[in-house]
């Protein structure tokens, strides 16, 4: 329904020696979260910026749904597309109600509809209506400016958001809080959501699907799984840090290790943990109860038993590739 | 202060003329100001060479400036008016290009990106956050050419200054001191209508009145 294709991009700035984006190639589905990751240059935020055509590739075609988007009015193009920025760009001298109605406005929404998407999507980031409405930006906190954006990006109903780095300037905590809510958002909304980041942490919590992009190329796009068990090259081994043991299996579910329960098998009293756990849940039950075997359970059927060498196992896929 | 009070039709005129006069600089000032400016934050190089040309007109004494345009515009107010749009360009153009930068480049990346168009986002953006920076400007402009418009009586301009010349030459002290009185009242005015004007458009002001 909003897929969005990158056929041969390419971008080459006015006197830069190499092009920011080089052949740019790939298809992020309609209603997945695809992550951009890359270190600061490797053309992540331009790639990001030519879908709403704040950048023209030099070379190269982006279809939104199979049409052009070269084609299309770049004003039209951008009112369908919800953009969120790292300063959140609130408009400093409209309130937060103001601030969301930009894009209604700008789409002849008419007024009581307008008032009321305001109030909906208030209530949707958590900031009540009553109290929020008539703040000024200045007024609000960091995070709840972010908050702000997000509803902003959101009032004109787009089906695609870019997100460019969101919370780069957010605090830790009030970050994780954030990055919680645009899952449960996404859980509800099912938006196409094309999201910047530099932070690894982020993009493996939040992507169905990692872009991995160094000197303007992607290097690997593929889901967070894949990416830590097969990484195409030492770069992204590095980036994602797939040396870290303890982040892998904490992507990893029981049930991709474990051995099936053996029928014979007298279940004595090993602890148990439920298959949809991760593997770094067991390897933290194993520690602490210093049982040899988990007994892994369906509901209240036991289904599979799990050890360290298992778990060992899981781990060593991810070893470094040559 | 008596001349004030005793010739109050006389005054009145000269009061009007100076305020024609101070009006029309302003009008005519702003309107080449903005396009300047507007230039000046497109295209940086620009910015040295205007800035220093309006800055050196700047320096220039006010009466040799009007007495060098008077072949070119006559004996009359228009040379008077000319002279202090100059002036007053490079308090404008300044302002508003600081302003202009002032603005934060998220904002405006955000309203491009939001499919605001250039109109849209000139009106609904940069004019109301530049507003109160471009407003102190036109009041300090409006302070100069209240100031300059005095020497206009010289050139045959009328307005305040006639008062003071008329004075001078005819050693009549109640009129020159009724003249600094009048143009020294109509400066203040001016200045506390604008400082308000500024106040009222500054976005951070409506934050004091609501947290109030």
């Amino acid at each position: 329904m909003s897929a969005i294709q990158f056929e041969e991009v390419s971008l080459k700035f006015v006197g830069m020696s190499r092009p920011a984006v080089n052949r740019v190639t790939c298809q992020v589905n309609s209603g997945e979260i695809v992550v951009i990751l890359g270190p600061s240059g490797c053309g992540k935020t331009t790639l990001l910026k030519m879908v709403n055509r704040l950048y023209e590739p030099t070379v190269g075609n982006i279809f939104l749904d199979g049409s052009n988007i070269s084609k299309l009015k770049a004003t039209k193009l951008r009112q369908q597309i919800g953009y969120v920025i790292q300063q959140s760009g609130l408009f400093p001298h409209m309130t937060v109600a103001d601030n969301i109605a930009v894009v209604p406005k700008l789409l002849n929404w008419p007024n009581p509809q307008i008032q009321s998407r305001i109030d909906e999507l208030l209530a949707l980031v958590k900031l009540p209506p009553e109290e929020f409405r008539h703040r000024y930006p200045a007024q609000l906190s960091g995070g709840q400016q972010q908050r702000v954006g997000i509803a902003r990006a959101l009032a004109g109903n787009p089906q695609i958001m870019l997100m460019d780095e969101p919370f780069g300037a957010i605090d830790a905590i009030t970050r994780t809080a954030l990055q919680d809510e645009i899952l449960r958002l996404q859980q509800q909304l099912k938006k196409t959501i094309l999201f910047v980041s530099h932070d690894v942490e982020e993009a493996l919590r939040l992507a169905d699907r990692i872009l991995v992009m160094d000197r303007g190329e992607v290097v690997q796009f593929d889901t967070p799984f894949n990416l830590l068990t097969q990484p195409a090259n030492n770069f992204v081994y590095d980036l994602l840090g797939a040396n870290d043991m303890v982040r892998q299996l904490g992507l990893l579910r029981v049930s991709s290790a474990m051995t099936d329960f053996p029928p014979s098998y007298s279940n004595g009293h090993n602890p148990t943990l439920s298959q949809n756990d991760s593997l770094r849940d067991a390897l933290s039950l194993i520690l602490r109860t210093g049982a040899p075997t988990l007994t892994v359970m369906e509901e209240d059927t036991p289904v599979g038993l799990l050890t360290l060498d298992h778990i060992r196992a899981c781990a060593v896929l991810g070893e470094e590739v040559t | 202060m008596g001349y004030l009070f005793s010739h109050p039709e006389e005054v009145l005129t000269l009061l009007l003329q100076h305020l024609r006069m101070t009006g029309i600089t302003l009008v005519v000032a702003i309107a080449v100001a903005v396009p300047i400016s507007i230039l000046v934050t497109r295209i940086r190089w620009l910015s040295i060479p205007i800035m220093g040309t309006l800055g050196i007109l700047y320096t220039i004494p006010s009466l040799a400036l009007i007495i060098f345009l008077v072949p070119f515009f006559g004996l009359n107010a228009t040379s008077v008016i000319v002279a202090m749009v100059l002036y007053t360009q490079v308090i404008l153009v300044r302002n508003l290009t600081v302003g202009l930068d002032g603005i934060n480049p998220a904002v405006l990346e955000a309203a491009r990106g939001m499919g605001m168009s250039v109109w849209q986002r000139w009106w609904r953006v940069q004019v109301p956050l530049v507003l109160p920076v471009f407003i102190a400007g036109v009041r300090i402009a409006a302070v100069v050419s209240i100031a300059i418009a005095t020497i206009g009586a010289k050139f045959n301009a009328g307005g305040l200054g006639k008062l003071l010349f008329d004075g001078i030459q005819t050693n009549r002290y109640d009129k020159i001191v009724a003249g600094s009185i009048a143009v020294a009242i109509l400066a203040f005015a001016v200045n506390a209508l604008l400082l308000w004007l500024e106040k009222r458009s500054n976005p951070a002001r409506r934050l004091e009145k609501q947290a109030a």
